[in-house]
């Protein structure tokens, strides 16, 4: 039995958030750069250029690469020969709230649906817990932005609608949020499971790595077919109408119930945090 | 590039085009959501209207050597029922994100002004063309406060014009 102190967790959330938000992964801004020498409008050209001068000024001042700094999203893999000292939910959170202190993030959870008051130090987080078999805790952390996220669709489709009734789905989605979501996005697909691992599946796929694809056949090509299909939309950087929409498309599956096929799509900004951690 | 310092002008209004990649220099106020919300009860604003540029932000706390935290800006359709009356109280130009509904668009050419855009997320880029920044108004509201802010070519889009043309619809790419 491995022994891991709670505190350690919060250090790593701790530091975490406040790295993801002032420093744009470099394959993401090598893929944003790539597609700016594609594109032939000059609106479209000048946003993506701003948003590459965005992640060059944030990394050198060592300041947020947007105003909405995200709700902080955990998956947890926790091997069951660890024994945490200490309250793992509470660790997280107190990691959450010196992380969005000290990195001067903004407050952005409010504590109910109609009340709406802000909680004052971004808590809680939303915490996903496995047990795998090993010693060491895995963590992917994320800092989720509100306006992709409010774009984000879960729908329970029937086994006829097949494929092609996924990929209307997905495409209709993306095409009604225009430039809302702070295109060029990355798409999250959850296929399967039931109502809310659907969800799950799809968020998951976000923090995939950019240059990854999944591992079936059928599930690759749709990840390729669909990133074609969405880019000749036309959205466009910010809906403004251009090449670029979307950036990647990231397919999770799982097994499902002989009536269903549910379809959750979970729509990412360019501006997309997340880093894995093994303690 | 067009260049604007505000107040802004009706002729001025009337040379934007989409499409055009617009600076501002100068004064221009902050107000999002909640803002909206009480600045239409508000029969003394503490700054004039009349001419004035709205940017939809809710910034991120400052550092102590900046003049405010990271500044990109917010969906602009949750403020499309409550623009039109502080256009027709003066408001000259909005910059925000995203395509608005179509009764905002008419209000705005009835009242002859004009939606910009900035770059969603580059909350660090906008940040540094704002030089300085004070809270006005509702300083219980957090990021959501009134601020007036001291801008130095800050860089927008014309995302509508008077002309009826929009940007959401292709109209930038011919
Ligand atoms: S959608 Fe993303 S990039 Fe756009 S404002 Fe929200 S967090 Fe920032």
């Amino acid at each position: 039995m491995r022994e891991i102190d709670a505190s350690q967790i919060t250090d790593v959330i701790r530091e975490t958030v406040i790295e993801i938000n002032y420093h744009l992964d470099q394959s993401l801004f090598q893929l944003i750069q790539q597609a700016k020498d594609k594109e032939h409008s000059e609106v479209a050209s000048s946003i993506l250029d701003d948003i590459l001068e965005n992640a060059k000024i944030a990394d050198t001042n060592q300041a947020p690469l947007c105003q909405d700094t995200g709700v902080v999203v955990v998956f947890l893999e926790i091997g069951q020969d660890v024994h945490i000292n200490g309250n793992l939910t509470d660790a997280i959170n107190q990691g959450v709230k010196d992380g969005y202190e000290k990195g001067y993030l903004r407050k952005s959870m409010v504590n109910h649906p109609f009340n709406r008051q802000n909680t004052g130090d971004n808590t809680p987080a939303i915490i996903h817990t496995k047990l795998v078999s090993d010693d060491k805790i895995k963590l992917k952390i994320a800092a989720k932005g509100g306006g992709s996220e409010n774009m984000s669709v879960v729908k329970m489709l029937t086994p006829a609608d097949g494929i092609e009734g996924v990929k209307q789905l997905v495409l209709d989605t993306v095409f009604n949020a225009g430039g809302k979501p702070c295109p060029p996005i990355i798409v999250g697909l959850g296929l399967g499971g039931n109502f809310e691992k659907s969800a799950l599946l799809a968020k998951e796929a976000l923090l995939r790595e950019l240059d990854d694809s999944n591992p079936d056949p059928t599930l690759k090509q749709l990840e390729q077919d669909l990133l074609k299909e969405i880019n000749a939309l036309g959205v466009g950087p910010m809906g403004v109408g251009g090449e670029t929409t979307c950036l990647a498309v990231k397919v999770n599956a799982h097994a499902m119930h002989i009536a269903s096929l549910p379809v959750a799509i979970n729509i990412q900004c360019h501006s997309s945090r997340h880093k894995e951690v093994i303690i | 590039m067009i260049k604007l310092t505000p107040p802004i002008t009706d002729e001025e209004i009337k040379q934007l085009h989409v499409g055009d990649k617009v600076s501002i220099t100068g004064t221009i106020y902050t107000a999002r959501d909640q803002a909206h919300i009480r600045l239409l009860k508000e029969k003394n604003p503490k700054f004039d209207l009349k001419g004035s540029v709205i940017f939809y932000v809710g910034p991120t706390p400052n550092k102590p050597n900046q003049a405010v935290g990271a500044s990109g800006p917010t969906s602009s359709y949750r403020m499309d029922t409550m623009a039109p009356e502080l256009m027709a109280r003066g408001v000259k130009l909005m910059i925000g994100k995203g395509d608005r509904s179509e009764a905002f668009r008419e209000a705005m050419i009835e009242h002859n002004a004009c939606y910009l855009i900035a770059t969603g997320g580059a909350g660090a880029l906008l940040s540094s063309r704002i030089k300085k920044s004070k809270v006005i108004m509702y300083e219980d509201l957090g990021p959501e406060a009134i601020r007036e802010l001291t801008v130095e070519d800050f860089p927008c889009f014309v995302a509508y014009d008077v002309h009826g043309k929009n940007i959401f619809k292709g109209d930038a790419n011919g």
